[in-house]
């Protein structure tokens, strides 16, 4: 049997507004994926871990404070240094336009801000991840 | 209120009027959709008549403005005598860059402020905090000490306007530099009036800035009730919050239910403090969202007041202050759409005026560029505008509760009324507000909600305009704000200053005859008080509570 797509949904910093990673993660369970959701109130070192314990394929970040160009940047620099660039992140909240090249770059491959279609970040996630 | 020869005359004739009329024409033209429905998912029917609302009796269930149960408002003159108060959330950077803003909008016709602060703040942590990083000024004002107060309100007359404050955890704190710049400035404390949210059970709920468990929570909450009471009487100590609730994804009608569960929770737990419930309860305050079904929010509003007036009475309240409901309306930043931002003027001048028909006695209108940022000074000015036009120049504040009498809207507000009491009932199974929390049974509520909503809005049922239909294929375009970049090297530098320059015995003194008083039973206001005097900052002071109390870790729920 095919491995499902694991995917950790995970909400860094201070921010509460978790109607969208909720939504979302309980779409991505809906569409086969293994989904676990952190909750609130992550540090990029708790994120990291979860990744690591959890063995996922798939970081999908979501912040509405703001705060997304210092606390995305913080998980894929640490995911990097842990040796675990393979895992594809993805990200989405209350995004200006400009910051979105800047992010990719940064290594969060996919931006989703809002009114994104569920099937969207679905298919770029089952169109994205490794192997 | 109708003769029942009458209704059953209507009655004969509407069944009259489906077969002969309705139906005829349905067949040839078939309705839009086989069921509408309200973003409660309750079923409208296609025409309201006497006959629905023939239980309805008017002195009993509806009354006159001013006189209980306030089904037609809570003033005698509602906006004739004086309109409501035009208050727009706002917030960012530093305490010198908001005070910018403040000034702006008062300039532009403002007439009440409200604080949005930034999330360490929310959270009582001051910006020098690791777990600050990257949030500094983001999404609100960073305020970590009395001295960041005082620049927040620099040249703006405290004694005079009136001042709102979204916090909700540190809440006594941060009202205690409120309380504290008024005092260094003369001002006596009888005279400043606003009001601070407060309301943590929403925090549990929706929200998510709490920081202690209920208990605590609930006690420090008390705690302000009978200070302001005491000292502050123009105050209102809370703001009972459906706001948040609506935003995190639940329906009108929950919003409506859970808030005014969590308003009757407090009022008991004030009461089991020993507290009068007419020395506290006029001053406790509502906080509701006006999102995009029209007549269903002017039905939430007129029931929320219906509700609070008649639990009020049931729980021993003589005052009529105690028993009519005042509250503040924000229009919906979760039906803000990040695509063709223009057209949430639109949206927002829409939500306003459901506010207004249901009798606000304060209103922000969301910026149409905050799906994108903080609004900008011009986005801002606009959303101010549209409160302007629907006072001055539409003839919606020229008499009470306008649409009170139509078949639908009473047929609506007694019908959210009864799901709400539905809502009472399985909340009481739960043992009451807390246990219901710490079950998870509002949060699943609300996601279930709000899940059946997107998968709605994702199969086409759900229009939102420019998202999921009458789509465009530009770039948006449309300037953002943009935040002093030094801003939070300023704030750090302050901190440090403060720190070196205060009196260290002094604040040590208070903040430790503080701890005391959170491990007895002392009302902890004045301790506060002294503390914040002392210039210590938020994050000390809070530190600790947090050391006396504990933190809360929610049960995560998708």
């Amino acid at each position: 049997m095919e491995r499902k797509i694991r995917v950790l949904v995970a909400k860094p910093g201070l921010d509460g507004h978790d109607r969208g990673a909720k939504v979302v993660a309980r779409a991505l369970r809906d569409s086969g994926m293994e989904v676990i959701y952190t909750g609130l109130h992550q540090t990029a070192e708790m994120i990291v871990n979860s990744a690591l314990q959890e063995d996922v394929d798939v970081v999908g970040l979501s912040l509405l404070s703001g705060a997304h160009m210092t606390l995305f940047r913080d998980v894929t620099d640490l995911l990097k240094e842990k040796g675990m660039d393979d895992v594809l992140v993805v990200g989405g909240g209350i995004i200006p336009e400009e910051d979105v090249t800047p992010l990719k770059e940064a290594g969060i491959r996919g931006v989703f801000g809002p009114g994104t279609p569920l099937e969207d970040i679905i298919e770029f996630i089952k169109g994205n991840v490794k192997g | 209120m109708y003769d029942s020869d009458k209704v059953r005359e209507i009655a004969k004739r509407r069944k009259e009027w489906e077969s002969g009329s309705y139906r005829p024409v349905c067949e040839k033209v078939p309705e839009r959709c086989e069921r509408f429905e309200n973003l409660s998912w309750t079923e409208i029917s296609p025409l309201y008549t006497a006959e629905d609302v023939a239980g309805f009796n008017y002195l009993k269930d509806s009354g006159f403005p001013g006189e209980y149960p306030y089904l037609r408002g809570v003033h005698p003159t509602m906006y004739r005598g004086k309109t409501w108060t035009m208050r727009q959330f706002a917030g960012f950077g530093t305490a010198e860059e908001t005070n910018r803003r403040y000034k702006y909008l008062l300039e532009h016709g403002e007439t009440g402020l409200s604080v949005a602060f930034d999330y360490p703040t929310l959270y009582g942590y001051d910006t020098d905090h690791p777990l600050a990083r990257g949030e500094f000024g983001k999404c609100g004002v960073a305020i970590s000490s009395l001295k960041d107060m005082e620049l927040l309100f620099k040249d703006i007359p405290v004694g005079k306007i009136t001042t709102s404050m979204t916090i909700n955890g540190p809440a006594p704190i941060v009202w205690a530099f409120y309380i504290a710049n008024a005092d260094n400035q003369g001002i006596p404390r009888t005279r400043i009036g606003g009001t601070i949210q407060n309301d943590v059970l929403k925090e549990y709920i929706a929200q998510k800035s709490f920081i202690f468990p209920p208990e605590p929570s609930m006690r420090l909450t008390v705690d302000t009730f009978e200070f302001g009471a005491r000292e502050l009487p123009r105050w209102n100590t809370i703001s009972i919050s459906g706001y948040h609730i609506r935003e995190a994804g639940s329906t009108a009608v929950q919003e409506l239910a859970f808030t005014l569960a969590d308003g009757f929770e407090y009022v008991k737990a004030a009461m089991a403090r020993g507290l009068n419930i007419d020395d506290f309860a006029p001053r406790l305050s509502f906080f509701f969202n006006a999102h995009n079904d029209f007549f269903e929010e002017i039905a939430k509003y007129r029931a929320a007041r219906r509700i609070w007036a008649r639990g009020m009475k049931e729980l021993g309240a003589k005052k009529e202050r105690s028993m009519l409901m005042r509250f503040h309306t924000q229009t919906a930043g979760v039906s803000l759409t990040a695509q063709q931002p223009e057209i949430n003027l639109v949206r927002v001048a829409l939500q306003a005026m459901a506010a207004v028909l249901g009798g606000t006695q304060s209103l922000h209108t969301n910026s149409m560029d905050e799906a994108l940022a903080l609004p900008s000074e011009k986005a801002v000015r606009l959303a101010l505008r549209t409160q302007q036009i629907i006072e001055e120049e539409t003839g919606a504040a020229s008499t009470a509760d306008p649409l009170g009498g139509s078949y639908y809207v009473e047929w609506l507000t007694d019908r959210m009324e009864e799901e709400a009491n539905r809502y009472f009932d399985r909340i009481e199974q739960f043992g009451g507000v807390v246990p219901a929390i710490e079950r998870g049974f509002f949060q699943r509520e609300i996601a279930e909600a709000s899940y059946r909503f997107q998968q709605e809005v994702e199969s086409g049922k759900r229009t939102i305009v420019g998202v999921n239909k009458y789509k465009l294929d530009e770039e948006v375009e449309i300037p953002l704000l943009k935040m002093d970049e030094k801003g939070e090297e300023i704030q750090l530098e302050r901190l440090k200053r403060l720190r070196a320059d205060r009196d260290n015995d002094k604040l040590m003194r208070a903040l430790s005859a503080l701890r005391k008083a959170a491990e007895g039973d002392e009302n902890t206001m004045p301790y506060i008080l002294d503390c914040v005097h002392a210039y210590a900052t938020l994050g000390e002071t809070c530190g600790v509570l947090r050391e006396v109390f504990g933190e809360y870790r929610e049960p995560s729920i998708f």
